[in-house]
């Protein structure tokens, strides 16, 4: 698959890294006894969890191993912080603030709990794409249990200032987790210094393999568990433990911090190269966000009095991969739940594309994605019955 | 969330673009669901299609359903025209995703309004609104 195709979807997920896979599969077939068991292959297999769990701690600067709880992915994380969080001690109910453009699996179990004597407050980001630490501070409310907002937004590529936001969290007396997974390894993630009381992240985002992923909770933190059973995990996530895909995770996000800062000149040199040539290719176009604190790695791209889903599959036809936000392109035909929280019109919405460069991206790929979205935009716009109309000039 | 393969030829490759200068018929409708914008102008001759074209702001299938439908009508009575289902544009596709059988009534509808538009024009009376279609303008579209 990857012959011939230019992948510029990383943010939706990323291919494996082979050095990753490599490290996995000994855990399969030599190391494969369940970490639990008194027995020799018993032993080796918690040996094999528990170095996974020490490196894991060491690149996102835990204060012990036992806060990295290994889990079946970001959505598995983020929803048992929501709920195990919420829950904990038998609490039946108290005020809880999610941003709106959360993920889903943020969101979802908000509005969960929300049901279920729970008080839930969306707080909006800005049109920057940024949680203001003042409108966290207005949102608080006496009885505010928990707050949830994540890193790095997965669409708009805007970074939160969780230091800030998990500090006034703590002030208003409320618990704080932040969704990472768009984040880890591709900006510095040090648990002790935005002092959060719980993270989510994601092993399919970071070249790491699907179906892990990790969840921090600082040591003392109360928790309901979300998964009942054996008691794995210090009582706090049951089930076997996946070893292979632990050491997965831990090689994959080692492998991301050691290359960060190269990686990060590298992506943001492309990235930068890419926003330059096609806003100035083409008219009507922006990047939301562009003057925010930003991942190196994704643009958000809006080229009006086009259709994101159009644009998309014409590209796919060209060989390239990428995602919009467009109504049209979700089976529910609501525009994104993130533009929308920043105040995008539905109808510049609908021109939205979201490009997400890789470890593997070069030079050549962002220049051929110009090079063919030009041609498909201004081919689109001539077709449209009102982009002359909406823009006064011809395509 | 899949498109055939004859939706995304006509996608690819869509019939018919673009607007008749001398247009006997125009029609322009939007879609309510999600914005979508669609402009149909006719040629008539003896009451049938001579020519039609097509321009549309929308998804992959609103681009498709609008190209097959010009070449569904092409030739066809105005009568014949107008009852075009969105049903029998879906099947002339292969099929269309369940979420998308909207943007074929978006097509079905740009196509009775040019149709109409002629009518009106030449002093005689509107024959589409069926109720498949009544809808929209009790929107307000
Ligand atoms: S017209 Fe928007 S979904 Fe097709």
């Amino acid at each position: 698959m990857t012959d011939n195709r230019v992948y510029l979807d990383n943010a939706a997920t990323t291919r494996t890294d082979p050095r990753v896979v490599d490290a996995m599969v000994p855990f399969f077939t030599d190391t494969y006894g369940n970490a639990n068991s008194l027995h020799a292959e018993g032993r080796a297999a918690h040996k094999a969890l528990e170095d996974a769990r020490s490196r894991v701690a060491a690149a996102i600067n835990a204060g012990r191993p036992d806060e990295v709880l290994f889990t079946s992915g970001g959505t598995e994380s983020d929803n048992s912080a929501l709920i195990g969080l919420a829950t904990a001690g038998g609490r039946a109910g108290g005020h809880i603030i999610v941003s709106a453009f959360e993920h889903h699996a943020v969101l979802e179990p908000a509005e969960w709990l929300g049901k279920h004597g729970f008080d839930i407050s969306l707080l909006k980001p800005r049109s920057d794409g940024v949680v203001h630490p003042d409108d966290l501070r207005a949102a608080l409310r006496e009885g505010t249990v928990l707050v949830s907002i994540m890193h790095g937004n997965n669409e708009l590529g805007t970074l939160q200032p969780i230091a800030e936001l998990a500090a006034v969290a703590h002030e208003g007396g409320a618990l704080f987790h932040t969704d990472a997974a768009q984040t880890v390894g591709k900006v510095e993630f040090d648990a002790q210094a935005l002092g959060v009381d719980a993270a989510s992240f994601s092993g399919h985002k970071i070249y790491g393999p699907k179906g892990t992923g990790v969840l921090f909770l600082k040591r003392g933190t109360r928790f309901a568990p979300y998964l009942m059973g054996g008691g794995q995990e210090f009582h706090k996530r049951s089930g076997t433990q996946n070893v292979p895909g632990a050491q997965g995770f831990a090689t994959a996000l080692e492998i991301m911090v050691a290359e960060r800062e190269a990686e990060t000149g590298r992506l943001t040199m492309l990235r930068d190269r890419f926003e330059a040539a096609i806003l100035g290719r083409l008219e009507n176009t922006y990047v939301n966000g562009i003057d925010s604190p930003r991942m190196p790695h994704i643009t958000s791209l809006i080229v009006k009095g086009v259709e994101g889903e159009s644009m998309l599959l014409h590209l796919d036809a060209k060989g390239i991969a990428v995602s919009t936000g467009s109504a049209c392109s979700s089976g529910s035909l609501q525009a994104s739940h993130v533009l929308m929280a920043i105040d995008c019109p539905q109808e510049i919405a609908h021109g939205s594309l979201r490009v997400s460069l890789g470890r593997w991206t070069t030079e050549a790929d962002v220049d051929y994605l110009v090079d063919s979205l030009v041609p498909i935009v201004e081919r689109l716009r001539a077709m449209s019955p009102v982009y002359e109309k909406m823009f006064g000039q011809k395509a | 969330m899949l498109y055939s393969d004859k939706v995304m030829d006509h996608f690819g490759n869509p019939h018919n673009v673009g607007v008749i200068e001398d247009a006997d018929g125009v029609g322009e409708v939007g879609n309510p669901v999600c914005g979508d914008m669609m402009k149909i102008t006719i040629k008539v001759t003896d009451d049938h299609l001579d020519d039609i074209k097509f321009q549309t702001l929308g998804c992959g299938a609103a681009i498709a359903t609008s190209s097959v439908i010009t070449e569904m009508a092409r030739g066809m009575s105005l009568e014949d025209a107008v009852r075009i289902t969105k049903a029998e544009i879906a099947g002339e596709l292969d099929g269309l995703p369940p979420a998308k059988m909207h943007c074929s009534v978006l097509a079905a509808d740009g196509l009775r309004a040019a149709v109409d538009d002629y009518l009106v024009k030449n002093g005689r009376e509107p024959i589409s609104g069926g109720p498949e279609h009544v809808e929209e303008d009790e929107q307000g579209q």
